[in-house]
């Protein structure tokens, strides 16, 4: 007996196995970043000033710290990349695996250039001695955009699979291929989904 | 969005080919034993791994806290015999270090909870019981499945070795509150690490549980023809899915504290031995308790849940009727998972938060107890006009009944504010969960190791032996616990390395300490006619013949089990009836199984 629904649909539910699996993790990722926004309101709520006192330099908005422009842009980047996302699972379902390889790597790419952006924005913040250590400000930016840059990596890992080792499947199993896109997409749409939270967050208001 | 037609398909699908399945039935009888046995994806071997790790933390966990009874009972003294053993930095003379016991304290309770029941009570009869008894070949998911097993064993593993680094390990409790634990030694960060792991595993654990529920059910088997059981487990797969990350959340802040020198749990000024710390503050404490007790107030119905499941089932095999109630209790069950979310901080009533949040989060847990009160009562009222078999089985799960009743009330005055404030981590605290955890939950555990045995091993457990545990345990465990509450009403405060004997108050209640230690030096005595019948009756129990308890659950269809890797069922079951189908009215036979036409 082989473990039923793992590719068709089940009618009652109209879902495939891991369609369900892939909507709980992200539910248990939704309570895991949602963790540390509560930190974030429960820290901010605290103080009078925030950012507050930094190296001697009282600061009264985050936009004196933080770049909002490189933000933007890194915005600008990440919804590109869930654009992309979707097209390569598009393709897919249209029978253009030539297509797919380049929305995936158009994908992949996006996510190296936001990982770029970020790691010049880390830098930049050493640079001038701003360690996570220097304020909770600086502790939680660093902790929520470093975990989510941890995520961007996860989903490089995940998108790189597919796109190079794991698309031998293409040939072998071509429906269960198509959903381990669907749900790679549906992961990445996530994280591009916690940056729509964390710039408003951390770098607007 | 619904999922549109898919492609054509080139080749035959896995669900459909039967040649396949015979493919992949001839590949697996050349398993190599790594394969078989270590690493298997395979869910009763999973549940098998899961159940003796978590017996075997389970036992560590129960020696952690006979040693800290000694001293509680002869504050001061050296240890006999043993005593020499634990070394100058643990115990110079065989006398135990203040330090040492914090450590001994703050594992007996993470252990115990995160090492021993949770992985038993899910990990164990979840993975062996629940594809079974909804008809699957295994869990949704079963390499995740066999992910979150070593994830388990490597937090385990993690947790243990944070005994032997310099100062030992973590000891700001279980609950590792800042500013102390911010500032605690290596073992601390060695927790953190350990917790890391074993969310993880549950994580991995709670979503392959609730997609197994959902999709793999056998045609036929409605949710509402699901087993109690099932729906414990999956309520519980729930909350292990949705409560776990906020801590995860929590102790990824506690390792940047510790570890990069941010200041989220520490607040300014904070003074350690006599110096102000070099540290930004304007950090909260609170927000520490606040991810802590989110996760670990839905945590303690993880640990109850189940149970609940389990002596669910075996009440209703051995009255040889149905639940009385089954539709209240799977209702009172989903509202009780829902309430779990937003009773959190009663743990939190003298931290100073105000009354209005005080008032409702003690209404919210008023409300809580309502759920719990319609369970224990069916799961009562389903005793009566029974035909009560005493297997020890039953034992164990009428025994629950009771105590499971003491812990609860016992509960209520800590959910009230007012009566909490002089109850708060005192004695009091620790008689109640141990009541819901020892003899209810644990004692519920065993009922289901008594229960399944025969499914897992073909061979019955010893009923001598089997009665001498029940006794044992039950008698024992009262002796330790009730006490506590005396204790506890006087005003003995919890973690305390003499037991109280410092303070005067104890003055009338402290010689309860030492009747305690004796009972649960008893109360480990007891546990070795057990050990000795789980090993035993592998190789010499009687051998059972089809369906020993004359169950009605799917899982006994075909007992002695398929070999491992010969699939669950010889053929696919359908389900054409409830789960509890004794002593039907117009029906001559004793019971009907679930798959019977």
């Amino acid at each position: 007996m082989q473990i039923p629904y793992t590719t068709t649909i089940r009618p009652d539910t109209g879902v495939y196995n891991a369609k369900l699996g892939v909507w709980l993790f992200l539910a248990s990722e939704i309570m895991l970043f949602g963790g540390l926004f509560s930190a974030y309101v429960f820290l901010r709520m605290g103080v009078p000033v925030w950012p507050g006192e930094i190296n001697g330099h009282l600061y009264t908005s985050a936009a004196e710290i933080v770049s909002i422009p490189l933000a933007t842009l890194n915005t600008m980047i990440l919804i590109a990349s869930s654009v992309t996302m979707v097209m390569s699972w598009a393709s897919l379902m249209m029978d253009n695996f030539a297509r797919y390889r380049l929305y995936m790597g158009a994908t992949i790419l996006l996510a190296f250039g936001f990982l770029v952006v970020k790691a010049f924005e880390y830098g930049s913040k050493f640079d001038h001695g701003y360690f996570p250590a220097e304020s909770n400000f600086l502790g939680i930016y660093f902790t929520l955009t470093g975990l989510h840059a941890l995520h961007v990596v996860g989903g490089i890992i995940v998108n790189g699979y597919f796109f190079g080792p794991g698309a031998k499947m293409w040939k072998t199993d071509r429906a269960r291929f198509i959903n381990r896109i669907e749900i790679a997409g549906l992961y990445w749409h996530f994280v591009d989904l916690v940056w729509i939270f964390l710039f408003p967050t951390i770098y607007l208001i | 969005m619904a999922d549109h037609a898919h492609p054509p398909q080139t080749g035959t699908t896995p669900d459909t080919d039967v040649h396949g399945a015979h493919d992949a039935h001839g590949a697996h009888h050349d398993e190599p034993f790594w394969r078989k046995y270590i690493f298997s994806t395979d869910h009763k071997v999973i549940g098998l791994q899961y159940g003796f790790t978590a017996l075997f933390f389970l036992f560590f966990g129960f020696c952690l806290v006979m040693l800290m009874r000694w001293q509680l009972a002869y504050p001061g003294q050296p240890l006999p015999l043993i005593g020499g053993l634990f070394g100058d930095m643990r115990m110079p003379g065989g006398v135990m270090l203040p330090e040492f016991y914090n450590q001994l304290g703050a594992m007996h309770g993470t252990i115990m909870v995160f090492l021993g029941i949770v992985p038993l009570a899910v990990g164990a009869f979840g993975n062996y019981v629940v594809p079974l008894q909804i008809g699957a070949p295994d869990m949704a998911f079963p390499k995740l499945n066999m992910a979150s097993y070593w994830a388990y064993f490597v937090g385990g593993v993690v947790m243990l070795a944070s005994f032997f680094v310099p100062a030992g390990a973590a000891k700001a409790g279980w609950t590792s509150y800042p500013p102390l634990a911010d500032i605690e030694t290596m073992g601390q960060t060695m927790w953190l690490l350990g917790m890391v792991f074993l969310i993880t595993s549950s994580l991995l654990g709670g979503v392959n549980f609730i997609t197994t529920v959902v999709q793999l059910r056998a045609p036929g088997l409605s949710m509402m023809r699901l087993p109690f059981f099932v729906w414990t487990q999956l309520v519980t797969a729930f909350l292990l899915v949705l409560a776990f990350p906020p801590l995860e959340a929590a102790a990824v802040l506690q390792l940047m504290d510790r570890l990069v020198g941010t200041s989220f749990f520490l607040p300014s000024g904070l003074v350690v031995s006599g110096e102000v710390l070099d540290i930004a503050g304007g950090g909260s404490p609170l927000l520490w308790q606040h991810l802590f007790w989110f996760l670990a107030h839905p945590e303690v119905y993880v640990l109850i849940l189940p149970a609940m499941g389990i002596v669910a089932e075996v009440i209703a095999n051995n009255t040889r009727k149905p639940l009385w109630g089954y539709k209240p209790m799977v209702y009172a069950t989903l509202f009780l998972g829902f309430m779990s979310f937003i009773v959190w901080a009663h743990h939190m009533f003298i931290t100073g938060m105000g009354t209005t949040i005080s008032s409702f989060f003690q209404i919210t847990t008023m409300i809580i107890s309502i759920p719990s009160v319609v369970i224990l009562s069916a799961l009562f009222i389903s005793l009566w006009g029974g035909s009560i078999r005493f297997t020890t089985p039953m034992l164990f799960a009428l025994g629950f009944l009771p105590m499971f009743g003491i812990g609860g009330l016992t509960g209520l005055p800590l959910g009230l504010a007012p009566t909490d404030i002089p109850l708060h981590d005192t004695y009091y605290v620790i008689g109640h969960f141990h009541y819901v955890v020892a003899p209810g939950t644990i004692m519920a555990l065993f009922a289901g190791i008594y229960y399944w045995y025969p499914k897992a091993t073909g061979r019955k457990m010893n009923d001598v032996l089997g009665r001498i545990h029940f006794w044992g345990t039950l008698i024992f465990m009262n002796g330790v616990f009730l006490p506590m509450f005396i204790q506890g009403l006087a005003g003995v405060s919890r973690r305390l390395y003499d037991g109280g004997e410092i303070y005067a108050l104890s003055e009338g209640v402290i010689q309860y300490n030492q009747f305690m230690s004796i009972s649960a030096w008893l109360l480990a005595v007891a546990q070795i006619p057990f050990i000795i019948n789980f090993f035993m009756s592998i190789k010499k129990g009687k051998k059972i013949e089809e369906n020993p308890w004359k169950a009605t659950t799917l899982e006994w269809t075909t007992t002695p089990s398929p070999p491992i890797a010969h699939g669950n069922f010889v053929t696919q079951p359908s389900v054409y009836r409830g789960p509890y189908e004794y002593s039907t009215p117009g029906v001559a036979k004793g019971f009907t199984g679930q798959n019977e036409s």
